[in-house]
Protein backbone atom coordinates (compact mmCIF):
# COMPACT_ATOMS: atom_id res chain seq x y z
CA UNK A 1 0.00 0.00 0.00
CA UNK A 2 1.14 3.52 -0.76
CA UNK A 3 -0.11 6.11 1.74
CA UNK A 4 0.79 8.98 -0.58
CA UNK A 5 -1.63 7.69 -3.23
CA UNK A 6 -4.19 6.81 -0.56
CA UNK A 7 -4.38 10.45 0.51
CA UNK A 8 -6.26 11.15 -2.72
CA UNK A 9 -9.15 9.03 -1.44
CA UNK A 10 -9.69 11.31 1.55
CA UNK A 11 -11.41 14.61 0.68
CA UNK A 12 -10.25 16.30 3.89
CA UNK A 13 -6.64 15.69 2.86
CA UNK A 14 -7.27 16.68 -0.75
CA UNK A 15 -8.86 20.01 0.23
CA UNK A 16 -5.83 20.94 2.31
CA UNK A 17 -2.66 19.19 1.29
CA UNK A 18 -0.66 20.72 4.13
CA UNK A 19 -3.00 19.26 6.75
CA UNK A 20 -1.46 16.52 8.90
CA UNK A 21 -4.02 14.39 10.69
CA UNK A 22 -2.61 12.55 13.69
CA UNK A 23 -5.79 11.91 15.66
CA UNK A 24 -7.15 8.74 14.03
CA UNK A 25 -7.34 6.97 17.40
CA UNK A 26 -10.13 9.44 18.19
CA UNK A 27 -11.78 9.16 14.78
CA UNK A 28 -10.44 8.35 11.34
CA UNK A 29 -11.01 10.37 8.19
CA UNK A 30 -13.47 8.90 5.67
CA UNK A 31 -12.60 7.95 2.08
CA UNK A 32 -14.70 8.84 -0.97
CA UNK A 33 -15.51 5.15 -1.43
CA UNK A 34 -17.41 5.22 1.88
CA UNK A 35 -19.00 8.64 1.35
CA UNK A 36 -20.25 7.53 -2.09
CA UNK A 37 -22.02 4.53 -0.54
CA UNK A 38 -23.79 6.78 1.97
CA UNK A 39 -24.90 9.01 -0.84
CA UNK A 40 -25.96 6.02 -2.92
CA UNK A 41 -28.23 4.77 -0.14
CA UNK A 42 -29.87 8.14 0.48
CA UNK A 43 -30.13 8.91 -3.23
CA UNK A 44 -31.28 5.58 -4.65
CA UNK A 45 -33.01 3.50 -1.99
CA UNK A 46 -33.20 5.63 1.19
CA UNK A 47 -36.14 3.86 2.82
CA UNK A 48 -36.62 1.71 5.91
CA UNK A 49 -35.52 -1.90 6.32
CA UNK A 50 -37.42 -5.02 7.46
CA UNK A 51 -40.81 -3.30 7.13
CA UNK A 52 -41.96 -2.32 3.68
CA UNK A 53 -43.33 -4.95 1.36
CA UNK A 54 -42.17 -3.10 -1.70
CA UNK A 55 -39.20 -3.25 -4.03
CA UNK A 56 -37.17 -0.34 -2.66
CA UNK A 57 -37.44 -1.52 0.95
CA UNK A 58 -36.35 -4.93 -0.22
CA UNK A 59 -33.24 -3.40 -1.80
CA UNK A 60 -32.42 -1.40 1.35
CA UNK A 61 -32.90 -4.52 3.51
CA UNK A 62 -30.63 -6.55 1.21
CA UNK A 63 -27.89 -3.91 1.41
CA UNK A 64 -28.24 -3.69 5.18
CA UNK A 65 -27.96 -7.48 5.52
CA UNK A 66 -25.03 -7.50 3.13
CA UNK A 67 -23.27 -5.02 5.43
CA UNK A 68 -23.88 -7.34 8.38
CA UNK A 69 -22.34 -10.21 6.45
CA UNK A 70 -19.28 -8.06 5.65
CA UNK A 71 -18.90 -7.07 9.30
CA UNK A 72 -19.22 -10.73 10.32
CA UNK A 73 -16.63 -11.89 7.78
CA UNK A 74 -14.31 -9.09 8.89
CA UNK A 75 -13.94 -10.75 12.32
CA UNK A 76 -14.70 -14.33 11.20
CA UNK A 77 -18.08 -14.44 12.94
CA UNK A 78 -21.45 -15.75 11.76
CA UNK A 79 -23.77 -13.02 10.58
CA UNK A 80 -26.32 -13.64 13.34
CA UNK A 81 -23.61 -12.96 15.89
CA UNK A 82 -23.17 -9.37 14.73
CA UNK A 83 -25.41 -6.78 16.39
CA UNK A 84 -25.28 -3.28 14.95
CA UNK A 85 -24.98 -0.63 17.65
CA UNK A 86 -24.24 3.09 17.88
CA UNK A 87 -20.56 2.38 18.47
CA UNK A 88 -18.20 0.50 20.76
CA UNK A 89 -19.44 2.53 23.74
CA UNK A 90 -23.03 1.35 23.42
CA UNK A 91 -21.88 -2.20 22.67
CA UNK A 92 -19.72 -2.30 25.81
CA UNK A 93 -22.55 -0.82 27.85
CA UNK A 94 -24.92 -3.43 26.46
CA UNK A 95 -22.75 -6.30 27.66
CA UNK A 96 -22.93 -5.01 31.24
CA UNK A 97 -26.57 -3.93 31.15
CA UNK A 98 -27.92 -7.09 29.52
CA UNK A 99 -25.56 -9.98 30.17
CA UNK A 100 -24.06 -8.51 33.34
CA UNK A 101 -27.25 -7.78 35.27
CA UNK A 102 -28.67 -11.17 34.36
CA UNK A 103 -25.66 -13.28 35.32
CA UNK A 104 -23.73 -11.42 38.02
CA UNK A 105 -24.62 -11.64 41.71
CA UNK A 106 -23.41 -10.01 44.91
CA UNK A 107 -19.92 -11.22 45.79
CA UNK A 108 -18.99 -12.11 42.20
CA UNK A 109 -15.87 -10.56 40.73
CA UNK A 110 -15.31 -8.64 37.50
CA UNK A 111 -11.81 -8.15 36.15
CA UNK A 112 -10.93 -4.88 34.40
CA UNK A 113 -7.73 -2.82 34.01
CA UNK A 114 -6.44 0.72 34.34
CA UNK A 115 -5.84 0.77 30.60
CA UNK A 116 -9.57 0.72 29.91
CA UNK A 117 -11.42 3.46 28.08
CA UNK A 118 -14.17 4.86 30.33
CA UNK A 119 -16.80 3.01 28.28
CA UNK A 120 -15.12 -0.30 29.05
CA UNK A 121 -14.77 0.16 32.81
CA UNK A 122 -17.62 2.44 33.95
CA UNK A 123 -20.54 0.13 33.01
CA UNK A 124 -18.95 -2.56 35.22
CA UNK A 125 -18.01 -0.11 37.98
CA UNK A 126 -21.65 0.99 38.11
CA UNK A 127 -22.96 -2.59 38.00
CA UNK A 128 -20.58 -3.66 40.76
CA UNK A 129 -21.77 -0.80 42.98
CA UNK A 130 -25.42 -1.55 42.28
CA UNK A 131 -25.38 -5.28 42.99
CA UNK A 132 -22.49 -5.60 45.43
CA UNK A 133 -20.07 -7.29 43.06
CA UNK A 134 -16.34 -6.63 43.24
CA UNK A 135 -14.36 -4.79 40.59
CA UNK A 136 -10.81 -6.16 40.36
CA UNK A 137 -7.97 -4.48 38.45
CA UNK A 138 -5.22 -6.46 36.73
CA UNK A 139 -1.98 -4.99 38.08
CA UNK A 140 -0.13 -3.31 35.21
CA UNK A 141 3.59 -3.80 34.72
CA UNK A 142 5.93 -0.82 35.22
CA UNK A 143 5.67 -0.25 31.48
CA UNK A 144 1.89 -0.15 31.80
CA UNK A 145 1.10 -3.47 30.20
CA UNK A 146 -1.45 -6.16 30.97
CA UNK A 147 0.39 -9.50 31.13
CA UNK A 148 -0.78 -13.09 31.37
CA UNK A 149 1.29 -13.46 34.53
CA UNK A 150 -0.44 -10.54 36.25
CA UNK A 151 -3.83 -11.68 35.00
CA UNK A 152 -3.29 -15.04 36.70
CA UNK A 153 -2.83 -13.18 39.99
CA UNK A 154 -6.38 -11.81 39.96
CA UNK A 155 -8.50 -14.51 38.32
CA UNK A 156 -10.25 -16.95 40.65
CA UNK A 157 -13.43 -19.00 41.00
CA UNK A 158 -15.44 -15.87 41.87
CA UNK A 159 -14.56 -14.17 38.56
CA UNK A 160 -17.65 -14.06 36.35
CA UNK A 161 -16.63 -11.49 33.72
CA UNK A 162 -13.32 -10.29 32.31
CA UNK A 163 -13.65 -6.96 30.48
CA UNK A 164 -10.38 -5.89 28.89
CA UNK A 165 -9.11 -3.74 26.08
CA UNK A 166 -7.45 -5.41 23.08
CA UNK A 167 -5.33 -2.34 22.27
CA UNK A 168 -4.89 0.55 24.71
CA UNK A 169 -6.04 3.88 23.28
CA UNK A 170 -3.29 5.79 25.13
CA UNK A 171 -0.36 3.35 25.32
CA UNK A 172 -0.93 1.43 22.08
CA UNK A 173 -0.10 -1.89 23.74
CA UNK A 174 -1.66 -5.10 22.45
CA UNK A 175 -3.09 -7.20 25.27
CA UNK A 176 -2.21 -10.93 25.15
CA UNK A 177 -5.95 -11.44 24.94
CA UNK A 178 -5.98 -14.95 23.44
CA UNK A 179 -4.05 -16.46 26.36
CA UNK A 180 -6.15 -14.46 28.83
CA UNK A 181 -9.38 -15.75 27.28
CA UNK A 182 -8.17 -19.33 27.55
CA UNK A 183 -7.37 -18.91 31.23
CA UNK A 184 -10.63 -17.05 31.91
CA UNK A 185 -12.62 -19.87 30.33
CA UNK A 186 -10.89 -22.43 32.51
CA UNK A 187 -12.46 -20.51 35.43
CA UNK A 188 -15.82 -20.37 33.59
CA UNK A 189 -15.60 -16.59 33.26
CA UNK A 190 -16.98 -14.78 30.21
CA UNK A 191 -14.68 -12.37 28.34
CA UNK A 192 -15.75 -9.06 26.79
CA UNK A 193 -13.09 -7.52 24.55
CA UNK A 194 -12.97 -3.80 23.77
CA UNK A 195 -11.62 -3.88 20.20
CA UNK A 196 -12.27 -0.21 19.34
CA UNK A 197 -8.52 0.40 18.88
CA UNK A 198 -7.85 -3.08 17.45
CA UNK A 199 -10.39 -3.52 14.66
CA UNK A 200 -9.02 -0.63 12.52
CA UNK A 201 -5.46 -1.99 12.66
CA UNK A 202 -5.31 -5.75 13.33
CA UNK A 203 -6.73 -8.91 11.80
CA UNK A 204 -9.33 -10.17 14.24
CA UNK A 205 -10.62 -13.73 14.28
CA UNK A 206 -13.22 -14.16 17.01
CA UNK A 207 -13.29 -17.94 16.53
CA UNK A 208 -9.53 -18.22 17.03
CA UNK A 209 -9.66 -15.82 20.00
CA UNK A 210 -12.70 -17.66 21.37
CA UNK A 211 -13.90 -14.39 22.99
CA UNK A 212 -17.49 -14.22 24.22
CA UNK A 213 -18.11 -10.57 23.32
CA UNK A 214 -16.13 -8.16 21.18
CA UNK A 215 -17.01 -4.54 20.46
CA UNK A 216 -15.78 -1.97 17.96
CA UNK A 217 -16.76 1.32 16.32
CA UNK A 218 -17.07 2.12 12.64
CA UNK A 219 -15.85 5.71 12.76
CA UNK A 220 -12.33 4.74 13.86
CA UNK A 221 -11.98 2.48 10.79
CA UNK A 222 -12.98 4.78 7.92
CA UNK A 223 -16.74 4.26 8.37
CA UNK A 224 -19.35 6.88 9.38
CA UNK A 225 -20.09 7.88 12.97
CA UNK A 226 -23.09 6.28 14.69
CA UNK A 227 -22.41 2.68 13.68
CA UNK A 228 -20.57 0.01 15.62
CA UNK A 229 -20.54 -3.71 16.13
CA UNK A 230 -21.21 -5.93 19.09
CA UNK A 231 -20.09 -9.47 18.44
CA UNK A 232 -21.42 -12.13 20.81
CA UNK A 233 -21.25 -15.92 20.64
CA UNK A 234 -24.71 -16.91 19.47
CA UNK A 235 -25.56 -19.10 22.47
CA UNK A 236 -24.59 -16.26 24.81
CA UNK A 237 -26.46 -13.61 22.83
CA UNK A 238 -29.48 -15.88 22.96
CA UNK A 239 -29.34 -15.78 26.77
CA UNK A 240 -29.21 -11.96 26.81
CA UNK A 241 -32.40 -10.04 27.57
CA UNK A 242 -33.17 -6.95 25.48
CA UNK A 243 -32.48 -3.60 27.16
CA UNK A 244 -34.41 -1.53 24.63
CA UNK A 245 -37.94 -2.34 23.56
CA UNK A 246 -40.00 -1.36 20.53
CA UNK A 247 -40.53 -2.25 16.91
CA UNK A 248 -38.70 -5.01 15.04
CA UNK A 249 -37.28 -6.67 18.15
CA UNK A 250 -40.58 -8.36 19.07
CA UNK A 251 -42.17 -11.67 18.16
CA UNK A 252 -45.70 -11.61 19.60
CA UNK A 253 -47.21 -8.73 21.59
CA UNK A 254 -50.26 -8.97 23.86
CA UNK A 255 -51.67 -6.53 26.42
CA UNK A 256 -49.91 -8.34 29.24
CA UNK A 257 -46.72 -9.68 27.74
CA UNK A 258 -44.48 -9.95 24.72
CA UNK A 259 -42.04 -12.42 23.24
CA UNK A 260 -38.93 -11.30 21.46
CA UNK A 261 -37.19 -11.89 18.19
CA UNK A 262 -33.92 -13.83 18.04
CA UNK A 263 -30.53 -12.10 18.06
CA UNK A 264 -29.31 -9.93 16.45
CA UNK A 265 -32.68 -8.25 15.68
CA UNK A 266 -33.70 -8.64 19.35
CA UNK A 267 -31.18 -5.91 20.19
CA UNK A 268 -31.82 -3.60 17.24
CA UNK A 269 -35.13 -1.93 17.95
CA UNK A 270 -36.07 1.20 16.03
CA UNK A 271 -34.91 2.15 12.58
CA UNK A 272 -31.23 1.20 12.54
CA UNK A 273 -28.41 3.36 11.16
CA UNK A 274 -28.91 1.87 7.68
CA UNK A 275 -26.61 4.24 5.81
CA UNK A 276 -24.03 3.84 8.57
CA UNK A 277 -24.09 0.05 8.26
CA UNK A 278 -23.75 0.24 4.47
CA UNK A 279 -20.90 2.72 4.94
CA UNK A 280 -19.23 0.33 7.38
CA UNK A 281 -19.46 -2.39 4.74
CA UNK A 282 -17.70 -0.10 2.25
CA UNK A 283 -15.01 0.76 4.82
CA UNK A 284 -14.41 -2.94 5.43
CA UNK A 285 -13.99 -3.50 1.66
CA UNK A 286 -11.47 -0.65 1.60
CA UNK A 287 -9.49 -2.04 4.56
CA UNK A 288 -9.55 -5.58 3.15
CA UNK A 289 -8.15 -4.28 -0.14
CA UNK A 290 -5.24 -2.74 1.73
CA UNK A 291 -4.83 -5.75 4.02
CA UNK A 292 -4.91 -5.37 7.79
CA UNK A 293 -1.44 -6.88 8.12
CA UNK A 294 -0.04 -4.22 5.78
CA UNK A 295 -1.84 -1.49 7.72
CA UNK A 296 -0.47 -2.71 11.04
CA UNK A 297 3.05 -2.95 9.63
CA UNK A 298 2.84 0.54 8.12
CA UNK A 299 1.72 2.06 11.44
CA UNK A 300 4.41 0.24 13.39
CA UNK A 301 7.07 1.53 11.00
CA UNK A 302 5.83 5.10 11.32
CA UNK A 303 5.66 4.85 15.11
CA UNK A 304 9.14 3.37 15.38
CA UNK A 305 10.62 6.03 13.09
CA UNK A 306 8.84 8.83 14.96
CA UNK A 307 9.68 7.61 18.47
CA UNK A 308 13.34 7.29 17.48
CA UNK A 309 13.39 10.97 16.56
CA UNK A 310 11.34 12.02 19.61
CA UNK A 311 13.76 10.34 21.99
CA UNK A 312 16.59 12.44 20.52
CA UNK A 313 14.85 15.66 21.55
CA UNK A 314 15.74 16.91 25.01
CA UNK A 315 12.71 17.96 27.04
CA UNK A 316 10.26 15.44 25.58
CA UNK A 317 8.91 12.49 27.57
CA UNK A 318 7.50 9.54 25.60
CA UNK A 319 5.31 7.39 27.85
CA UNK A 320 5.16 4.34 25.60
CA UNK A 321 8.39 4.01 23.59
CA UNK A 322 7.60 0.31 23.12
CA UNK A 323 4.12 0.87 21.66
CA UNK A 324 2.87 -2.06 19.56
CA UNK A 325 0.73 0.09 17.26
CA UNK A 326 0.62 3.61 15.84
CA UNK A 327 -0.28 5.35 19.11
CA UNK A 328 2.30 7.54 20.88
CA UNK A 329 1.62 9.27 24.22
CA UNK A 330 4.01 12.02 25.28
CA UNK A 331 4.49 15.41 26.90
CA UNK A 332 6.81 18.35 26.55
CA UNK A 333 8.42 18.68 29.98
CA UNK A 334 6.91 21.46 32.13
CA UNK A 335 4.42 22.39 29.42
CA UNK A 336 0.74 21.66 29.87
CA UNK A 337 -0.56 19.63 26.89
CA UNK A 338 -3.13 22.30 26.13
CA UNK A 339 -0.39 24.89 25.76
CA UNK A 340 1.65 22.54 23.60
CA UNK A 341 -1.15 21.49 21.29
CA UNK A 342 -1.75 25.09 20.19
CA UNK A 343 1.61 25.19 18.38
CA UNK A 344 0.76 22.00 16.51
CA UNK A 345 -2.63 23.41 15.61
CA UNK A 346 -0.90 26.54 14.30
CA UNK A 347 1.19 24.31 12.04
CA UNK A 348 -1.93 22.55 10.75
CA UNK A 349 -1.23 19.34 12.66
CA UNK A 350 -4.26 17.82 14.41
CA UNK A 351 -3.61 15.74 17.49
CA UNK A 352 -5.11 15.03 20.89
CA UNK A 353 -4.41 16.70 24.23
CA UNK A 354 -6.17 15.54 27.36
CA UNK A 355 -6.95 12.35 29.21
CA UNK A 356 -8.34 10.55 26.13
CA UNK A 357 -11.44 9.26 27.99
CA UNK A 358 -9.09 7.06 30.01
CA UNK A 359 -8.41 8.93 33.25
CA UNK A 360 -7.16 5.76 34.95
CA UNK A 361 -4.27 5.64 32.46
CA UNK A 362 -3.25 9.25 33.06
CA UNK A 363 -3.41 8.55 36.80
CA UNK A 364 -1.19 5.51 36.26
CA UNK A 365 1.27 7.72 34.36
CA UNK A 366 1.13 10.17 37.25
CA UNK A 367 0.28 13.11 35.05
CA UNK A 368 -2.75 15.37 34.57
CA UNK A 369 -3.03 14.76 30.87
CA UNK A 370 -0.92 13.91 27.85
CA UNK A 371 -0.46 14.66 24.19
CA UNK A 372 -1.22 11.81 21.84
CA UNK A 373 -0.55 11.21 18.17
CA UNK A 374 -1.89 8.22 16.29
CA UNK A 375 -1.08 7.03 12.77
CA UNK A 376 -3.35 5.42 10.22
CA UNK A 377 -3.38 4.32 6.59
CA UNK A 378 -3.07 7.82 5.11
CA UNK A 379 -0.10 8.97 7.21
CA UNK A 380 3.34 9.22 5.63
CA UNK A 381 6.95 9.71 6.65
CA UNK A 382 6.48 13.33 5.57
CA UNK A 383 3.71 13.68 8.15
CA UNK A 384 6.05 12.29 10.77
CA UNK A 385 8.86 14.67 9.72
CA UNK A 386 6.54 17.66 9.89
CA UNK A 387 5.41 16.57 13.33
CA UNK A 388 9.00 16.20 14.57
CA UNK A 389 9.93 19.61 13.16
CA UNK A 390 7.01 21.22 14.98
CA UNK A 391 7.80 19.32 18.16
CA UNK A 392 11.34 20.77 18.12
CA UNK A 393 9.91 24.22 17.43
CA UNK A 394 7.50 23.81 20.35
CA UNK A 395 10.22 22.70 22.77
CA UNK A 396 12.36 25.71 21.81
CA UNK A 397 9.46 28.14 21.93
CA UNK A 398 8.26 27.16 25.38
CA UNK A 399 11.83 27.14 26.68
CA UNK A 400 12.29 30.68 25.36
CA UNK A 401 9.05 31.72 27.05
CA UNK A 402 10.37 30.48 30.37
CA UNK A 403 8.25 27.38 30.89
CA UNK B 1 5.26 32.41 15.59
CA UNK B 2 4.29 36.07 16.08
CA UNK B 3 0.82 34.85 16.88
CA UNK B 4 2.24 32.47 19.47
CA UNK B 5 4.39 35.19 21.00
CA UNK B 6 1.35 37.42 21.17
CA UNK B 7 -0.52 34.65 22.98
CA UNK B 8 2.16 34.00 25.58
CA UNK B 9 2.82 37.63 26.57
CA UNK B 10 5.29 38.52 29.31
CA UNK B 11 2.51 39.46 31.74
CA UNK B 12 0.82 36.11 31.23
CA UNK B 13 4.05 34.19 31.80
CA UNK B 14 4.77 36.26 34.89
CA UNK B 15 1.39 35.47 36.43
CA UNK B 16 1.76 31.81 35.42
CA UNK B 17 5.10 31.45 37.16
CA UNK B 18 4.37 33.73 40.11
CA UNK B 19 0.65 33.55 40.70
CA UNK B 20 -0.84 36.20 43.01
CA UNK B 21 -3.53 35.45 45.60
CA UNK B 22 -3.10 31.72 45.09
CA UNK B 23 -4.34 29.26 47.70
CA UNK B 24 -7.81 28.83 49.15
CA UNK B 25 -8.91 29.85 52.63
CA UNK B 26 -11.11 27.91 54.99
CA UNK B 27 -13.38 30.80 55.88
CA UNK B 28 -17.15 30.82 55.58
CA UNK B 29 -17.26 34.51 54.78
CA UNK B 30 -15.79 33.59 51.36
CA UNK B 31 -17.95 32.28 48.53
CA UNK B 32 -16.43 29.38 46.60
CA UNK B 33 -17.05 28.23 43.02
CA UNK B 34 -15.29 25.27 41.39
CA UNK B 35 -15.31 24.93 37.59
CA UNK B 36 -13.79 22.34 35.30
CA UNK B 37 -13.22 21.90 31.62
CA UNK B 38 -13.42 18.10 31.49
CA UNK B 39 -12.16 17.86 27.92
CA UNK B 40 -8.70 19.27 28.68
CA UNK B 41 -8.54 18.97 32.46
CA UNK B 42 -8.46 22.68 33.38
CA UNK B 43 -9.74 22.83 36.94
CA UNK B 44 -10.13 26.12 38.82
CA UNK B 45 -11.60 27.10 42.17
CA UNK B 46 -12.23 30.79 42.91
CA UNK B 47 -13.16 32.38 46.25
CA UNK B 48 -14.27 35.93 46.89
CA UNK B 49 -15.09 37.82 50.04
CA UNK B 50 -17.61 40.58 49.50
CA UNK B 51 -18.41 43.27 52.07
CA UNK B 52 -20.96 46.00 51.38
CA UNK B 53 -20.82 45.39 47.66
CA UNK B 54 -17.03 45.59 47.54
CA UNK B 55 -14.79 42.61 46.76
CA UNK B 56 -12.36 42.75 49.65
CA UNK B 57 -10.47 39.59 48.77
CA UNK B 58 -10.17 36.98 45.99
CA UNK B 59 -8.34 33.66 46.03
CA UNK B 60 -7.83 30.92 43.48
CA UNK B 61 -6.38 27.43 43.20
CA UNK B 62 -6.28 24.86 40.45
CA UNK B 63 -4.48 23.06 37.69
CA UNK B 64 -4.42 23.74 33.99
CA UNK B 65 -2.54 25.31 31.15
CA UNK B 66 -0.64 28.58 31.43
CA UNK B 67 -3.47 30.62 29.94
CA UNK B 68 -5.99 29.23 32.41
CA UNK B 69 -3.81 29.50 35.53
CA UNK B 70 -2.44 32.95 34.72
CA UNK B 71 -5.94 34.26 34.01
CA UNK B 72 -7.01 33.27 37.52
CA UNK B 73 -4.13 35.27 38.98
CA UNK B 74 -4.78 38.31 36.77
CA UNK B 75 -8.48 38.14 37.60
CA UNK B 76 -7.81 38.11 41.35
CA UNK B 77 -5.65 41.25 41.17
CA UNK B 78 -8.18 43.10 39.05
CA UNK B 79 -11.27 42.37 41.13
CA UNK B 80 -9.85 43.01 44.61
CA UNK B 81 -11.05 46.33 46.04
CA UNK B 82 -13.58 46.84 43.26
CA UNK B 83 -17.34 47.14 43.65
CA UNK B 84 -18.97 43.90 42.47
CA UNK B 85 -20.81 45.72 39.66
CA UNK B 86 -17.61 47.18 38.25
CA UNK B 87 -15.75 43.85 38.39
CA UNK B 88 -18.65 42.08 36.67
CA UNK B 89 -18.62 44.70 33.92
CA UNK B 90 -14.94 43.96 33.28
CA UNK B 91 -15.63 40.21 33.33
CA UNK B 92 -18.55 40.52 30.93
CA UNK B 93 -16.68 42.70 28.43
CA UNK B 94 -13.52 40.63 28.67
CA UNK B 95 -15.49 37.47 27.85
CA UNK B 96 -17.02 39.24 24.85
CA UNK B 97 -13.61 40.49 23.71
CA UNK B 98 -12.12 36.98 23.96
CA UNK B 99 -14.84 35.46 21.82
CA UNK B 100 -14.61 38.22 19.22
CA UNK B 101 -17.97 39.79 20.04
CA UNK B 102 -18.76 43.51 20.18
CA UNK B 103 -17.81 44.88 23.57
CA UNK B 104 -17.85 48.19 25.38
CA UNK B 105 -14.38 49.62 24.74
CA UNK B 106 -14.90 52.35 27.32
CA UNK B 107 -14.56 49.67 30.01
CA UNK B 108 -10.92 49.42 31.12
CA UNK B 109 -9.97 45.74 31.01
CA UNK B 110 -6.74 46.64 32.82
CA UNK B 111 -4.06 43.96 32.72
CA UNK B 112 -6.53 41.43 31.29
CA UNK B 113 -6.17 43.19 27.93
CA UNK B 114 -3.06 41.03 27.37
CA UNK B 115 -5.40 38.13 26.65
CA UNK B 116 -6.47 39.72 23.37
CA UNK B 117 -4.01 37.37 21.65
CA UNK B 118 -6.35 34.51 22.61
CA UNK B 119 -8.92 35.81 20.12
CA UNK B 120 -6.86 34.25 17.34
CA UNK B 121 -7.07 30.85 19.02
CA UNK B 122 -10.77 29.94 19.33
CA UNK B 123 -9.87 26.61 20.95
CA UNK B 124 -8.23 28.49 23.84
CA UNK B 125 -10.99 30.99 24.68
CA UNK B 126 -12.35 28.61 27.30
CA UNK B 127 -8.94 28.49 29.00
CA UNK B 128 -8.81 32.27 29.35
CA UNK B 129 -12.38 32.68 30.55
CA UNK B 130 -12.75 29.77 33.03
CA UNK B 131 -11.49 31.71 36.09
CA UNK B 132 -13.67 34.71 35.20
CA UNK B 133 -16.73 32.43 34.88
CA UNK B 134 -15.94 31.04 38.32
CA UNK B 135 -15.53 34.57 39.66
CA UNK B 136 -18.94 35.56 38.26
CA UNK B 137 -20.38 32.52 40.02
CA UNK B 138 -19.07 33.66 43.39
CA UNK B 139 -20.81 37.02 43.06
CA UNK B 140 -24.12 35.45 42.06
CA UNK B 141 -24.18 33.24 45.10
CA UNK B 142 -23.59 36.16 47.40
CA UNK B 143 -26.49 38.22 46.10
Amino acid sequence: MDPKTLKKDFPVLVHDESFVYLDSAASSLKPTQVLDKLNEYYTNYGVNVHRGVYQLSYVATEKYNEARKKAADFINADKDEVVFMRGASSALNFVALSYGYKHINAGDEIIVSELEHHSSVLPWQQLAKNIGAKLVYVPLTKEGRITVENFKKVINDKTKVVALTYVSNVMGYITPIKEIIEIAHSFNAVVSVDAAQAAPHLNIDVKALDCDFLSFSGHKMLAPTGIGVLYGKYSILKSCPPIEFGGDMIDLVTKEDATYNDPPIRFETGTPPIAGAIGLGAAIDYLNDLGLDNIHKHEQELAKYTIGKMLEIEGVTVYNPTTDTGVIAFNIDNVHPHDAVTIFDENNIAMRAGHHCAQLVTQFLNTISTLRISFYVYNTMDDSDKFIETLKEAVDFFKSMGF
Amino acid sequence: MDKMQNLYRQVIMDHYKNPRNKGLVDDESYRTVHLKNPSCGDDITVQTKIENGIIVDAKHEGTGCSICCSAASVMSEIVIDKPVEEALKISENLTKMLSNQEYDKSVDLEEAIVYEGVRQFPARVKCASLAWKAFEGTTKESE
